[in-house]
């Protein structure tokens, strides 16, 4: 039988594979792309526990206004992204450290 | 067991893999339009999960906004930032193993948790259509947060359009 677990673990799975994409990558995309796994982890886990807790929709709900947060994210996030293209020909990590003092 | 459980255990474990699977494609692609297309098929297999949760609003939702919308959007953003005939769509990686130590262990840490906890269980609930209640909540209970959320994804767009807009001097 398919319980509670087997979503949670599928979710951590996500999450660590989001985590990886944020510490490894050098590529701001591929950064974003990584946040985007983490926020459907926690997406997988609030549907879950609305699922298997309690008679209610309320993760579904939160889930909802998660994927509203991921959708302004990825839009100002993909900006940013673009005007340090435009300011430095490059979207490395590394070369946006002009705060460095 | 009979044969219906067997073959939902069969599906969901393949929608399972699909998506762990493709989300390490994701991060471990050395090609950036792989992980572009990579990430498609774990949305994708995150909505079949949904609608193993009988979550059919969110799983259309998902689908909608995920894989139409914001992978249309960073794809956008590969080849915005990238010579789309350029081969050198290579990721760089750095730090591979420190971080590969550190997210074993928060994996890890994260399962044993999720194993050993006796999670409450409120029996499972009847398969029942969503959309109705959702939007129901949503003008009812959830009214601030509903409007809330709508104000802030104008604040995102105009914000967004500020942002990459040319300066004229």
């Amino acid at each position: 039988m398919i319980g509670l677990p087997h979503y949670l673990i599928i979710s951590a799975a996500l999450f660590s594979l989001g985590i990886m994409a944020v510490l490894t990558r050098k590529n701001a995309v591929n950064v974003l792309m990584g946040i985007e796994l983490i926020l459907n982890s926690a997406n997988i886990n609030l549907v879950a526990f609305s699922r298997f807790s309690s008679a209610n929709l309320d993760g579904q709900l939160y889930a909802v206004f998660v994927i509203v947060i991921a959708a302004a994210e990825a839009a100002v996030g993909l900006a940013i992204v673009l005007s340090m293209y435009r300011l430095l020909k490059s979207v490395s990590l590394d070369k946006a450290d002009m705060l460095k003092g | 067991m009979d044969t219906t459980q067997i073959l939902t255990q069969i599906v969901f474990y393949s929608f399972a893999a699909l998506t762990v699977f493709s989300a390490a494609v994701v991060v471990f692609a050395r090609n950036l339009i792989h992980s572009a297309f990579a990430l498609l098929f774990t949305f994708f297999g995150v909505a079949a999960l949904y609608v193993f949760l009988g979550a059919d609003f969110l799983a259309a939702t998902q689908m909608v906004i995920y894989v139409g919308g914001i992978l249309v959007l960073l794809i956008f953003g590969v080849m915005l930032t990238h010579k789309l005939y350029d081969m050198k769509l290579k990721a760089e990686t750095f730090q591979f193993w420190p971080a590969l130590v550190v997210v074993l262990a928060v994996f890890s840490t994260l399962v044993l948790v999720m194993i050993r906890t006796r999670w409450h269980d409120g029996g499972t609930q009847p398969l029942n259509p969503t959309t109705a209640r959702i939007g129901e909540l949503f003008m009812k209970e959830y009214i601030l947060p509903f409007e809330v959320a709508s104000v802030f994804l104008l604040i995102a767009l105009i914000g967004a359009a500020m942002i990459v807009r040319r300066r004229s001097e």
